[in-house]
């Protein structure tokens, strides 16, 4: 039996964007791409641990992307090199990459970039278009540039690129896949557009969790099956097959 | 030699310390992270005589020392559990509890009726979700209502009969007598506090259903009181639970006359906390020169 249950050191902890932060975490990690860690860097309080996706996998360790929302992404922006944190995972589905080929675009919204990373880098033999829409400052794109053949930026206030969202910049009739994490209404619109054309998309949901692990049943959400669970069938689906509609 | 062992309604458990109904899936989940074997029960997730797709909306919200959920008792029904659940679950060569749930009293007859027939050890009657909105609760509020469903399982099954109380029922201690006269074999509580959360920015109820159940460290003192209350009222096992977080927690259901306890959100805290909590115990017994748990249970009631 594997422990997936671990202690490790944070080895960086930066703010790179207004309430959006990176941090690396020391040692040596295998997962596949999309999925994510359940992360507490704290006693009982806050109760739960935080569902916090893979941003990257290197030699120094595993990166994470996240942005501030509440109690426990306030501590985890608080860390520092050196400072523990616990890690249960790595958990959920993640993308299926064989299938996943040709040319593909990846439409993220806001701190729904964090997955996109580690699953562009795996993302082989194909081309790449990275769609990204921010409000108004524009982060860890430079970082994606490495992965993606076309790079298009969207900011909702107009600083940089597109003014207006990100969806209003994609055709999805170019592209042989289309992958998407972001904000629900964003993600409902790739997923429609997709449908239109015949182009698969794939989302990677979000939700609130307790276990992480599929055994309290607090993050389903609505498929063509029945209820699924966010943390085990998904967080990543097909959007032909998962309701977006709250 | 330090004992952890208890006996329940006939069924030998190798220590107290069971994952209580609808945190611990049907125990399989959490086989991937420790040697699930080592914990004394599981009780399942809380199971209906048909499927069920749970509540819609928000399920989840987290509060100071613990969670509200409003899951709404998703299961795959007890034809599935029968086929599929209860051979991996005897897998985990830990000891079963079914529980239950139902809306009507056909509901509860037809499962119990299965599951009499079923190879699980225990049935844990759930007259207690807050999360249902067709009877569940109510079930468990008015003990004249709780007596009746409970008499009524009782003649369809000769399994032991766990009864798992609310603590929001209007009297606790009297619920618990009639439950025992209804031929209850053993009483496990409590189930989740009915609660609520309001989202600030949407002005509105987090949850669709308006109320849910709340649980975690917080309800400890409470659910310890009426364990102590309960306990001191019938002469059947009282099996204590609701914030267990460790050992010494564990220790004073124990101490307040516990058989057992079950241990539920603070699975979500650290997978394997239970063989934490089996561990302390035994360390506590061994610190205190207590061979046998029996010696402590209802200690604190002089």
């Amino acid at each position: 039996m594997s422990s997936k249950y671990l202690k490790a050191k944070v080895a960086s902890n930066e703010k790179i964007a207004e309430g959006i932060y990176r941090m690396v975490v020391e040692g040596d990690y295998s997962a596949n791409p999309g999925q994510f860690y359940m992360l507490r860097a704290w006693g009982v309080e806050p109760f739960l641990s935080r569902p916090i996706s893979i941003h990257g996998i290197t030699d120094a360790g595993i990166e994470f992307l996240y942005e501030v929302r509440g109690t426990g992404t306030e501590i985890f922006s608080k860390l520092k090199a050196g400072d523990e944190l616990e890690l249960l995972g790595p958990v959920g589905n993640g993308f299926d990459l064989e299938t996943i080929k040709g040319k593909v675009a990846v439409v993220v919204g806001g701190i729904g970039i964090a997955p996109m990373y580690e699953v562009m880098k795996h993302i082989k033999d194909s081309t790449v278009d990275f769609y990204a829409g921010f409000r108004d400052e524009v982060y860890s794109v430079d970082y994606m540039k490495e992965y993606a053949d076309n790079v298009i930026i969207s900011t909702e206030s107009g600083s940089v690129g597109h003014k207006g969202y990100v969806v209003e910049q994609l055709d999805a009739s170019k592209y042989d896949y289309i992958l998407s994490c972001g904000p629900t209404p964003m993600m409902k619109v790739v997923k429609e557009m997709g449908e239109k054309v015949g182009t698969p998309v794939y989302v990677s949901l979000e939700s609130h969790m307790a276990c992480g692990v599929g055994a309290c049943l607090g993050c389903t959400c609505n498929t063509k099956k029945g209820k699924e669970r966010v943390c085990k069938e998904g967080p990543v689906f097909l959007g032909e097959d998962v309701s977006l509609d709250d | 030699m330090t004992s952890l062992k208890v006996n329940i309604n006939g069924v030998d458990f190798k220590n107290p310390v069971i994952a209580a109904s609808g945190t611990f899936g049907f125990g399989e989940e959490y086989s991937e992270y420790f040697d699930v074997s080592r914990i004394g029960g599981i009780s399942s997730k809380g199971l209906t005589i048909n499927p069920k797709a749970g509540n819609e909306g928000r399920r989840l919200h987290e509060v100071t020392g613990g969670l509200i959920n409003s899951i709404g008792l998703q299961n795959p029904g007890i034809d599935e559990f029968i086929e599929l659940e209860i051979p991996k679950m005897r897998s985990l060569n830990t000891v079963i509890l079914a529980n239950m749930g139902g809306g009507t009293m056909d509901d509860y007859l037809a499962g119990a009726s299965k599951l009499d027939k079923a190879d699980v050890d225990i049935i844990e009657l759930n007259i207690s979700c807050p999360n249902v909105k067709s009877g569940g609760m109510a079930f468990g509020i008015k003990s004249c209502v709780a007596h009746e469903v409970v008499s009524e399982v009782r003649k369809v099954t000769k399994k032991p009969l766990m009864v798992k109380l609310s603590p929001n029922a209007e009297d606790i201690v009297e619920m618990a007598v009639k439950c025992r006269e209804a031929g209850a074999d053993s009483l496990s509580l409590v189930n989740t506090f009915k609660a609520m959360a309001i989202d600030i920015n949407k002005r509105k109820p987090v949850f669709r259903n308006i109320f849910a159940g709340l649980s975690g460290a917080c309800i400890k003192p409470m659910a310890l009181r009426m364990t102590y209350e309960v306990a001191g009222a019938v002469d059947i096992p009282v099996i204590g639970m609701g914030g267990i977080m460790n050992a010494e927690d564990a220790i004073e259901f124990i101490m307040a006359g516990a058989t057992a306890v079950q241990v539920g959100s603070a699975n979500f805290v650290k997978p394997d906390i239970m063989l934490d909590i089996i561990d302390g115990m035994e360390a506590f017994m061994k610190r205190e020169g207590i061979k046998s748990i029996d010696e402590i249970r209802g200690i604190a009631r002089g």
